[in-house]
């Protein structure tokens, strides 16, 4: 079906990032308009995905040009559900940041940036040209960079280098992986490519274009062995930045790999292989790097890494019930990442640290608050019945059906790890008393009046309703994963959408 | 034709990867942009080199008559030109910062030891 209101969400950002440029120096009237834009956006990809959950594939065809021949928007279950999550995150980090950035960052256009972010992340998960992929990318890249370096303090510009440089670099490798897919094929339309490809015999050739996707992909979602540059720059920004990034960025990666593995390379042996050792190998990295870490948003940045290694293990597995596993997984951990860098700033307000040793009693100065954090860290751990839990069952018994002993190996490592790390966390900051001897910060949460305060909280509340919701519900989320993942194993549906059903002789 | 650009785009893109992983901040901005003409060229390439025939359908005609040039490498050959011209506009200016901030050109000296454990 044609609909062009399916670009609202791309659209919306756009034009609130345009006004907010208007505003650049108005502190107080960017926070109003990015928080309203953001409530708007959250009300509008709600209707999109139940518009796409009720009716199915949603198209559009930018300037009326049919399909492969313009650029296509395609809005299935699995975008718009990224899309709606996007929102949700995007409208939490936007009220955080009314009062958890710095009034010195606001002027230098932080509002516009952090939207036009938002618009290229709905962009990428909307988009149904692999080209058109690529210029997303660049845009989610280029004001990420930015808001990664506003400030210029002298940790954030450190870790602003190898972010640019690993991030430049996937984006070539991704560019060449298209203009070798377009040699191929002569098409750049997703849906178009995905029957062409399959019509080419030399798969060597096609098993090659892909390693080309999967390691360009692969940098940007931070799998092992292209992980590295996460953890050196994911804790230099202030946490409201770091909150999007770590929520969203790296799973756009993931995102592109969901996609494009199912819908134009078609995992065969090799692909899958190398899928899964990739898999088990971000999993163990990912848990040992984050043990070793003294500082939260470090160990933070490394269970990112080492998460990411369920959803990629899941599409190497590539059963339904593996796809329904990643992409439970995704949806509960773009809200928990979220949620917990999010957390993560909270504690430096409070304690003016976030180096476990020189943090500590939070729960004795706020027991509420604290205990609003530990549902957030224990539904990333996955304690029955909050979200992180499900995924897992799933991957579990995709795995035992396909007598992959590493994988389960792995996961449950790596789910131990993080066990191990979440009850460190809690007894380094929350329980053990504070330590003498380190200066005394004033605690700058409760110096702030009750409108400041409830800024800050609410959106972490907001998040653990959602991550509530996501453990408590599953049973609704389960079946948007497995009808998502159905949309994936067999992508004719999509397919259809896009270039109708006549089939194209090549 | 195809050979020699095959032979400039192998060049472009080991010279790239090579500056790559020097240790100089300038290097690393030179070794980007070698790279990024590279993938460039390599679009331009495997969209078929046509020669003397552009895609111009004539006035008298409603389709093309015979072989023409692809029009689609050199769109997204403009594309990409443009969006790495910002991000490299933008990687100068970093790596200027950088050069300020830590007065050395060395990215062996960023993030000491210390501060990395």
């Amino acid at each position: 079906m044609t609909d062009n209101h399916i670009v609202l969400p791309v659209i919306t950002h756009l034009f609130t990032a345009v006004v907010l440029i208007f505003f650049w120096k108005k502190t107080r009237i960017s926070r109003i308009i990015s928080v309203v834009a953001n409530s708007i956006l959250v009300i509008s990809s709600f209707v999109l995905f139940t518009r796409t959950w009720n009716a199915g594939v949603f198209t559009m065809q930018a300037g009326n040009w049919p399909a492969p021949f313009g650029i296509t928007f395609v809005a299935d279950v699995f975008s718009s559900t990224m899309v709606l999550l996007t929102s949700l995150s995007g409208m939490a980090v936007s009220m955080y940041s009314a009062v958890g950035v710095s009034k010195a960052r606001m002027k230098f256009g932080y509002f516009p940036l952090l939207h036009f972010l938002l618009m290229g992340l709905n962009g990428a998960f909307l988009t149904g040209d692999i080209f058109n992929l690529y210029v997303w990318f660049e845009i989610i890249i280029i004001s990420s960079f930015v808001l990664m370096t506003l400030g210029g303090r002298k940790p954030q510009i450190e870790g602003g280098i190898k972010y640019v440089a690993a991030n430049l670099m996937a984006s070539v490798i991704f560019l060449t992986g298209i203009a070798i897919l377009y040699g191929l094929t002569g098409s750049l339309n997703m849906a178009d490519l995905s029957r062409k490809v399959a019509l080419i015999p030399n798969r060597h050739l096609i098993n090659i274009t892909a390693l080309l996707f999967l390691v360009g992909f692969g940098i940007k979602s931070a799998v092992f062995p292209l992980f590295l540059w996460l953890p050196s720059s994911y804790h230099t920004p202030p946490s409201a930045i770091a909150a999007v990034f770590g929520g969203l960025l790296t799973k756009v990666g993931v995102y592109a790999l969901l996609r494009v593995f199912t819908l134009i390379f078609v995992p065969d042996d090799f692909i899958a292989f190398t899928l899964m050792a990739v898999a088990t190998a971000t999993l163990l990295t990912g848990a040992f790097g984050a043990i070793i870490q003294k500082d939260i948003r470090r160990i933070l940045s490394y269970l990112i890494v080492c998460h990411v290694g369920y959803m990629v293990a899941g599409l190497g597995l590539f059963t339904e019930t593996a796809l329904t596993g990643s992409l439970f997984y995704l949806i509960h951990d773009i809200m928990v990442k979220t949620n917990l860098f999010l957390v993560s700033g909270l504690i430096y307000k409070i304690k003016g640290t976030i180096k476990l040793e020189q943090a500590g009693s939070l729960y004795a100065a706020y027991p509420k608050l604290s205990l609003l954090m530990a549902l957030v860290l224990f539904s990333m751990v996955g304690v029955p019945p909050l979200s992180g839990f499900w995924p897992k069952i799933y991957l579990f018994q995709a795995a035992f059906a396909a007598h992959s002993y590493t994988v389960i190996g792995a996961i449950i490592v790596a789910s131990f790890f993080t066990l191990y790390i979440t009850a460190k966390l809690w007894a380094e900051v929350f329980w053990k008393d504070a330590p003498t001897g380190v200066a005394r910060h004033s605690d700058l949460y409760n110096r702030m009046n009750h409108y400041g305060k409830a800024l800050l909280v609410t959106p972490v509340i907001l998040l653990a309703i959602v991550t509530l919701y996501i453990g408590l519900g599953a049973e609704n989320i389960a079946r948007v994963s497995v009808h998502i993942a159905q949309e994936l194993m067999d992508p004719s549906p999509y397919i259809n959408a896009v270039l109708g059903e006549v089939v194209l002789e090549p | 034709m195809e050979v020699i650009l095959a032979i400039l785009i192998g060049v472009l893109y080991a010279a790239g990867i090579y500056m790559m992983v020097r240790r100089s901040l300038v290097k690393l901005l030179i070794g980007l942009i070698l790279l990024g003409n590279g993938a460039n060229m390599l679009i331009f390439l495997l969209g078929r080199i046509t020669k003397g025939s552009p895609p111009v359908i004539p006035e008298d005609a409603r389709v093309f008559a015979e072989v023409y040039a692809d029009p689609i490498p050199q769109a997204l050959i403009l594309t990409a030109i443009v969006i790495s011209f910002g991000l490299q506009a933008f990687a100068i200016i970093l790596l200027k910062q950088v050069y300020i901030v830590n007065a050395s050109d060395d990215l062996d000296d960023l993030n000491p030891i210390e501060e990395e454990i």
